[in-house]
């Protein structure tokens, strides 16, 4: 026998033993949470109980969880508060079985960078699913160039595999706006988007489409096609983070990785805050994550470089004023090499 | 005569259900998945041909069964399977191979007996399907 030779002896088992992956999922229950499986349909004068339909659907701890998460955004949760309210009715309606058709889910996320659209985009995911319009919640995110290839008969598989891997789950295109370039008529970009529409259309309970990008460029992108903002019911606008609302956001981060600012250093970050938004390339709360990341590396070599002989756990946690007007937003020369 | 190769095809055939229960399976393994075409049925044939290409990392089963209709549709009369592929062992280890579409008639096999010399016996076995040429097999 060829196997014999191999040596070891051969598994027969149905799943043989390994040291590590992922554990299954017993298949029986991946569907147990699909909006076809639901139970028979009621009767005319049976009735919901409303808050047990709400607490088996999770939707409450999902939306809670995104206000905690989430400083600000305020128009941007009560628009996902009334999309999952309206599910959520759709969801009971088709037990008495009103109004078969899916609704449309496909959305679009405008606004500046770091505002964001990525979280908001993992939570919607997440709620679809406890709703029963995803099958797996799952998010993928990609760009231009995971979805357009690079010569003749390249994109087709390759946006196609893309949009396999996002089935059962949320799509999401970040600067989706990149796909269509007129000055190319050429560019491949265009077939990308031939076929994002047709899935779009075609595989709607399969999969949720998000596009996300700046607010002016994309709605440059949806005046050039105009198939595309016919598929997508939820445009929602993601406003900029006032100054109040990035400092909340940055004692967040800090208190995350236990340090905190003192209270000249509170003052300090809020200048910095100003002055940085009159910078280029201003990206909310990325830039606030980036902010505090270069302080940090200031404040450890400020230690490392100090007199002291000892350090309490309050100097390591303590963000001072001079770690944060050390940053090249003040005008001065950094040594930390901010 | 039915062909018998893979898993469970000594059952009934699978509903779509069954097929799409047995992805999810092997989606939830981490295998990756493939699916095969041909219109030999010799049992030697191991070699079918590819539908597409692999598909990794995907999350749910509603991919391979798009895939898997397209393929049925282009492809009414031919045998498709399904295969399984864990990477874990660092080789190329088929999981799970299963039969998903067969055609309507399969006619079976002839058995040759040729004599040799000393009364020896050489069996050989073949396809009445694959006395047409490729691509022309099972057309009704």
């Amino acid at each position: 026998m060829a196997e014999s030779s191999e040596g070891g002896p051969r598994q027969f088992s149905l799943r043989p033993p390994r040291s590590s992956g992922t554990e299954n999922i017993p298949a029986a229950d991946a569907g147990s949470t699909s909006i076809d499986s639901a139970e028979s349909e009621l009767a005319e004068d049976d009735v919901i109980d409303l808050s047990l339909e709400r607490s088996d659907s999770k939707v409450v701890e999902v939306l809670a969880r995104l206000d905690s998460e989430l400083v600000g955004l305020l128009p941007v949760k009560s628009r996902i508060a009334d999309i999952a309210s309206l599910l959520l009715v759709d969801k009971m309606r088709r037990r008495f079985g009103l109004g078969s058709s899916r609704p449309n889910l496909h959305m679009s996320f405008t606004g500046s960078p770091g505002t964001g659209k990525t979280t908001v985009a993992l939570r919607m995911a997440e709620l679809l699913h406890h709703l029963g319009y995803l099958r797996k919640g799952h998010l993928v995110a990609v760009t231009r160039d995971d979805l357009v290839g690079q010569y003749i008969g390249h994109t087709a598989p390759k946006t196609r595999e893309v949009l396999k891997r996002a089935m059962g789950g949320v799509l999401f295109i970040d600067e989706a706006y990149y796909l269509y370039r007129p000055e190319n008529e050429r560019d491949y970009g265009q077939e990308t988007i031939e076929i994002l529409l047709q899935v779009m259309e075609n595989e709607r309970d399969d999969l949720v489409v998000i596009v996300a990008g700046y607010r002016d460029r994309m709605e440059t992108f949806f005046q050039s096609n105009p198939g595309m903002n016919s598929r997508i019911a939820h445009h929602i606008d993601f406003p900029d983070y006032s100054d109040a609302e990035l400092e909340r956001i940055a004692e967040l981060i800090l208190n995350e990785q236990g340090y905190y600012l003192d209270d000249d250093a509170r003052i300090a970050f809020a200048e910095y805050l100003t002055l940085r938004r009159e910078r280029p390339h201003f990206a909310n709360a990325r830039s606030v994550r980036n902010a505090l990341e270069r302080s940090r590396l200031r404040q450890a070599s400020r230690l490392l470089n100090s007199e002291k002989t000892v350090l309490t756990k309050s100097d390591l946690m303590r963000i001072d004023e001079l770690d944060i007007r050390a940053s090249r937003v003040f005008g001065r020369v950094d040594e930390a090499g901010a | 005569m039915r062909v018998t190769q893979g898993a469970f095809s000594f059952l009934p055939e699978l509903t779509d259900e069954e097929v799409r229960a047995q992805i999810e399976y092997v989606l939830s393994n981490g295998w990756s998945i493939a699916i095969e075409v041909t219109d030999d049925p010799h049992p030697r044939n191991t070699y079918w041909e590819m539908w597409g290409l692999p598909m990794f990392e995907l999350q749910d089963a509603a991919a391979v069964m798009a895939e898997l209709a397209e393929c049925k549709k282009t492809y009414p009369q031919h045998y498709v399977r399904l295969n399984a592929y864990d990477a874990s062992y660092g080789r190329q280890t088929t999981a799970l191979s299963f039969i998903v579409n067969r055609p309507e008639s399969e006619p079976g096999f002839r058995l040759d007996r040729t004599e040799l010399s000393d009364r020896q016996v050489r069996y050989q076995i073949r396809a009445y399907s694959a006395d047409a040429p490729v691509g022309q097999r099972y057309q009704g």
